[in-house]
């Protein structure tokens, strides 16, 4: 049994930021519904578990699907795994009584594995992301350096807008949705989505853009502001009001401002509180200036990280001073401001809150107390701030534990966690994809498969291939993975049911732009046999003309005589006329072909080039000998024109042919009224040919020796 | 050609059309039908460039197309036309044809009429019918032309039950595309790269006249007429290529153009700018071929970026030269004087772009990438 680990179809994941809750056994895609898509043919309404998991190592508890209908009491069950699906179907072993045989089980259960392929809005963020994939294995290997690095970032952004693009629309979707149950269901996507893209974000910062120690803070600066946005909502609310000042989240709206380092943001606001209350005015000035006094490092300008500290630390003190002074004691609000801008970690603690999470916390950390914290510390402060923020009263969750592995430089563990966490493989097959273009991943190899780059990649086009729609996406994920997509490929192409000639061409263009000749014979076999099965032989031998399948060209050629001999006359012309070189594929068929035109010769009384082509057609034995009495027979009317057709010469070949056909001819036992009948007309023909070539080669000896005479 | 939205629509598409705009009116086009393939739910839909008032003040959805209504359709879209400006037809791979009609008032699609099993087969020794794709339609009112994976022809009226006309056993291969040529003619393409001309006043099964590549059998997967110039014909075949043929000459045609790399599923003379043609194939491009000879930049061929390129005439035939006077730029076969501008409208390859349609400005196509693309602005 193949093991596979990863996504099953159901696994928890919260919505991001939120802290505790009911989260386990909460499934991504369907809420409560099992993911189980089962096709009942009927049968009994009971239902039974199916346990979905790894046999060792776990890295989590199994998932459990239930596949309802299903009678645990009295059934077992055995199961196929297929390549995104598996197959369920109930088994009943009746040791006692084997006489009796039990008629099969009634129902068969398909349990797709990988069902966010399933949803239509996210198909949009396959498709989207399918171009921005194949862009970015085009990326020429000779860039190097800078503009390499501006490539890859700029791909990964566009990753991140299709994510957006999809979480806005399921957002929209989510306020739609009149059903509750529906909404939650798209609301717990949104979730999911907004945390994928806060964890490609993040890793775009640390793997992709490898910020160094002074921009690293302000890209995380930015990363918590993208993800972090109610603040937005709540500026536009309280300038939006009559008196900004007196609303009543005017402080609120200020911490957070602070919070997330939008200084000048929050020294406007406290421009604002300055005007209407002159007892607060100084105190509003002074805060306003240290605001604005705070050194951050500007891009561009060549400020070295030592200078910045140096200013920094100055100014910390400044800060440190004014605390200590007092100078804000008569306004708790201002004071706890200045205390957060000092990085004290009490202060900050207590507007957790309005941190929501503990990664904001560690950023508004840096920012106040290491604003030029290095990459390869982070993890400390990370650890530190998680413990902080939680302060033993949960325990992390999933999307904390993949954060964390980030910020620990762990890439594997990030990939590992996602893969356990997130339902589909889309995430992490184009994650991985991305940091392997990056050269990050090129040490780790699995213990099967191949990388794990590559194992992502054709779990997803698996995944894509299962759905009967999406399977297109799934061919250039399979392009390009050199170990094993060819051979997934081709396993998979040939499953592709092909229910319209023009889907069949489209597969057809896929295998032949890969030289995959056994996959295109296959298929151009499937649509010969389909037409022959639908009496079009003209398509049947178009098909086998293109497969370059001689058997079945010559079956379909006999099918053509067979129905002339039945007929009298050729069906198809259209096609048969117009073979060309595709005639020699078999002889069969160049004998069709040959065969027509000794007709159209006919047809158009030349006589002599028929003759002689019919003649050569039994000579050169590509003639079948079951058809050389139809042959002589049609050699008939040639013999009986007024003027001598065939030469004394070609009759002796003619009527060594006939001879050669009736003597070989077996002796019949027992001859019933049929056979007899039969071989009466047989008799006759076989007279009246050996006449008319006896009478032939009369004249055509007085003609030659007349000629010659002469 | 900077102005192209795409907008990703969950489900392939495998044709669009402009609906027509009255004749004499200057309206430019605002609908436009789709039809889906392969999917486990196909739907024609309609959809609307239109403006939507305030809505889109804001700039952020400018130029997006709506989605006005769509109904569910049994089995794959292969071919969709418009029958005048309320009906149309689809022809689906279950072998049936069927007559929608779009009610503008509530926005609503409903089946006016429906030709089920217009296309079968039959099996051989049981009289049982299997049925067949139809692949393509036709429309002029109230006639209707479907073709199928059978080789059949059927002739419909809007008004009757029943097939007016049918040509059983009309092409021993598949056909693949039907279109006018003069009423009461059309014209066929089918998979063994035969074009064949067939007279509804004739009786019998025969075509009045083939025509056909030498000797490759190249499929033919879509075939136009010149608007103005009923005897020009263009098709696109299984190799990318596009033929410029003379149905009044030869059986060949007059002129052979290394086009796309893969099937050439649809191609469009511009209805009333028939010297612009439109291309697009399997292998995701889609191509603005531009063969007037009045064009100012004649002197410089060369975009900026690029993006496009000339190719010149591969004439096959010189016979074309004869009537001088009435030829059309895409029959004179002078290579030195004459050349045709190819720009490629898609800014990058995607998965096959299956059908496109113009309309005055206008230009409408749909992937298999789940996406459609509009442009208002072709000629700037």
């Amino acid at each position: 049994m193949a093991e596979r680990r990863g996504p099953c179809g159901i696994g928890g994941f919260g919505p991001a930021g939120s802290t505790g809750g009911a989260r386990a056994g909460s499934s991504l895609a369907t809420g409560a519904e099992p993911e189980a898509r089962a096709r009942s043919f009927g049968g009994p309404a009971n239902s039974r578990w199916l346990r979905l998991g790894a046999m060792e190592e776990l890295d989590g508890e199994p998932t459990v699907t239930l596949i309802p209908g299903v009678n645990s009491s009295k059934k077992q069950m055995c199961f196929d795994w297929g390549p995104g699906e598996m197959l369920v179907c109930e088994t009943s072993f009746n040791k006692k009584e084997k006489s009796e045989t039990v008629p099969g089980c009634p129902v068969i259960y398909i349990i797709r594995k990988d069902v966010d392929v399933y949803s239509q809005i996210l198909r949009k963020l396959f498709n989207e992301s399918h171009g921005i994939f194949v862009g970015l294995q085009r990326i020429e290997e000779e860039l190097t350096g800078k503009s390499r690095k501006a490539q890859l970032v700029r791909v990964s952004k566009n990753y991140r807008s299709v994510i957006r693009a999809c979480m806005e629309e399921m957002h929209q979707v989510a306020i739609a949705a009149k059903d509750p149950a529906c909404s939650r269901q798209f609301s717990s996507q949104v979730s999911i989505l907004s945390a994928m893209e806060l964890i490609w974000n993040l890793c775009e910062i640390l793997f992709i853009e490898v910020a160094p120690a002074g921009p690293l803070l302000l890209h995380l600066l930015d990363w918590v502001r993208l993800h972090v946005c109610e603040v937005d909502n709540l500026l536009a609310d309280v300038l939006g009001s009559e008196n900004p000042r007196k609303h009543e989240s005017f402080w609120k709206l200020v911490t957070i401002l602070v919070l997330q380092g939008r200084l000048d943001e929050a020294r406007q606001m406290l421009s604002k509180e300055a005007d209407s209350s002159p007892t607060s005015a100084g105190m509003c000035r002074i805060l306003g200036d240290l605001m604005r006094t705070m050194p951050v490092l500007s891009p561009g300008t060549t400020q070295t990280l030592t200078e910045l500290e140096l200013k920094w630390q100055h100014w910390h003190e400044e800060c440190e001073r004014h605390l200590q002074d007092g100078t804000f004691a008569s306004s708790p609000h201002l004071e706890s401001l200045c205390k957060i801008m000092l990085g004290d970690e009490a202060a900050l603690l207590e507007q957790k809150e309005l941190l929501n999470n503990w990664y904001h916390f560690l950023v508004t950390r840096l920012l106040y107390s290491h604003p030029t914290v290095k990459p390869i510390d982070l993890h400390f402060y990370a650890q530190s701030s998680l413990d902080l923020f939680l302060g033993g009263e949960s325990s992390p969750e999933p999307l904390d534990n993949i954060l964390m592995a980030a910020f620990e430089f762990d890439i594997h563990q990030v990939i590992k966690e996602c893969s356990i966490a997130l339902s589909n493989w889309w995430f992490v097959a184009h994650l991985t994809d991305l940091l392997d273009h990056c050269k990050l991943l090129q040490s780790h190899n699995l213990y099967f498969g191949s990388n794990m780059r590559e194992f992502l990649l054709l779990e997803y086009a698996s995944g894509l291939f299962a759905h009967h729609s999406l399977w297109q996406l799934g061919v250039d994920y399979f392009d390009y993975c050199p170990e094993l997509g060819r051979v997934s490929l081709e396993l998979h192409i040939e499953r592709i049911p092909l229910s319209t000639e023009q889907k069949a061409l489209k597969v057809l263009r896929i295998c032949e732009q890969r030289q995959m000749t056994e996959q295109v014979r296959s298929i151009c076999k499937i649509l010969a046999m389909k037409a022959v099965r639908n009496n079009r032989l003209g398509s049947a031998l178009s098909w086998s003309i293109r497969a370059k399948d001689a058997a079945f060209a010559t079956l379909v050629s006999d099918r053509f005589l067979r129905d002339y001999c039945e007929r009298g006359c050729f069906s198809d012309l259209d096609l048969i006329d117009n073979l060309g070189p595709a005639m020699m594929l078999s002889d069969r068929l160049t004998f069709l072909g040959k065969y027509r035109e000794f007709h159209r010769l006919y047809g158009e009384k030349r006589f002599v080039d028929a003759a002689s082509l019919l003649l050569s057609l039994m000579t050169s034995q590509i003639a079948p000998r079951s058809f050389w009495m139809t042959l002589l027979t049609d050699a008939l009317p040639l013999l009986e024109q007024k003027q001598v057709i065939f030469s004394a010469e070609q009759t002796y070949e003619l009527m060594r042919c006939l001879e050669d056909l009736t003597s070989g001819r077996p002796v019949h036992g027992e001859p019933d009224a049929q056979r007899l009948q039969d071989d009466d007309i047989e008799t006759t023909k076989v007279e009246m040919l050996r006449l008319a070539l006896a009478r032939n080669l009369a004249r055509a000896i007085i003609k030659e020796g007349s000629l010659e005479g002469s | 050609m900077e102005e192209i939205y795409a907008k990703f629509v969950s489900q392939k598409i495998s044709k669009t059309r402009w609906r027509p705009v009255p004749a004499g009116s200057l309206q430019t086009a605002e609908t436009f039908a789709t039809g889906s393939w392969d999917n486990e739910e196909n739907r024609v839909s309609l959809w609307s460039i239109g403006d939507f008032g305030n809505l889109d003040s804001d700039g952020g959805f400018e130029g997006d197309h709506q989605l006005l209504c769509d109904i569910k359709h049994h089995g794959d879209v292969m071919d969709l036309q418009f029958f005048d400006q309320e009906r149309i037809v689809a022809a689906s791979s279950t072998g049936s044809v069927t007559l929608f009609l779009h009610h503008p008032n509530n926005q609503t699609l409903s089946v006016g009429q429906q030709w089920t099993a217009a296309h079968y087969h039959t099996s051989p020794g049981s009289l049982s019918c299997r049925s067949a794709p139809c692949t393509g339609v036709v429309c002029s009112n109230p006639e209707i032309v479907t073709v199928g994976e059978d080789g059949r022809i059927n002739l419909f009226r809007a008004d009757h039950k029943e097939a007016v006309r049918t040509i059983d056993n009309a092409d021993s291969s598949t056909l693949h595309a039907v279109t006018f040529l003069r009423t009461p003619e059309i014209l066929t393409v089918n998979s063994i790269g035969q074009l064949k001309i067939w007279d509804f006043r004739q009786q019998g099964n025969e075509p009045s006249q083939i025509l056909s590549l030498t000797g490759d059998r190249v499929p033919l997967h879509c075939v136009d007429r010149h608007p103005n110039q009923q005897h020009v014909v263009a098709t696109g075949g299984q190799d990318g290529m596009l033929s410029i043929w003379d149905v009044r000459q030869g059986t060949m045609p007059v002129s052979l153009l290394k086009a796309h790399e893969a099937e050439m599923w649809e191609v469009h003379f511009h209805p009333s700018n028939p010297d612009h043609l439109f291309t697009c194939s399997e292998d995701g491009s889609l191509w603005h071929w531009d063969a007037s000879t009045d064009a100012p930049e004649k002197s410089s061929l060369f975009h900026e970026g690029g993006r496009s390129s000339i190719f010149l005439f591969h004439s096959i035939s010189n016979q074309a030269n004869v009537h001088q006077s009435v030829i059309s730029s895409w029959l004179s076969t002078d290579p030195a004087k004459d050349r045709i501008e190819i720009t490629s409208l898609l800014p990058n390859r995607t998965l096959s772009v299956n059908s496109l349609d113009v309309l005055g400005p206008c230009l409408v196509c749909g992937t298999d990438a789940e996406a459609i693309y509009v442009t208002r602005q072709l000629f700037s």
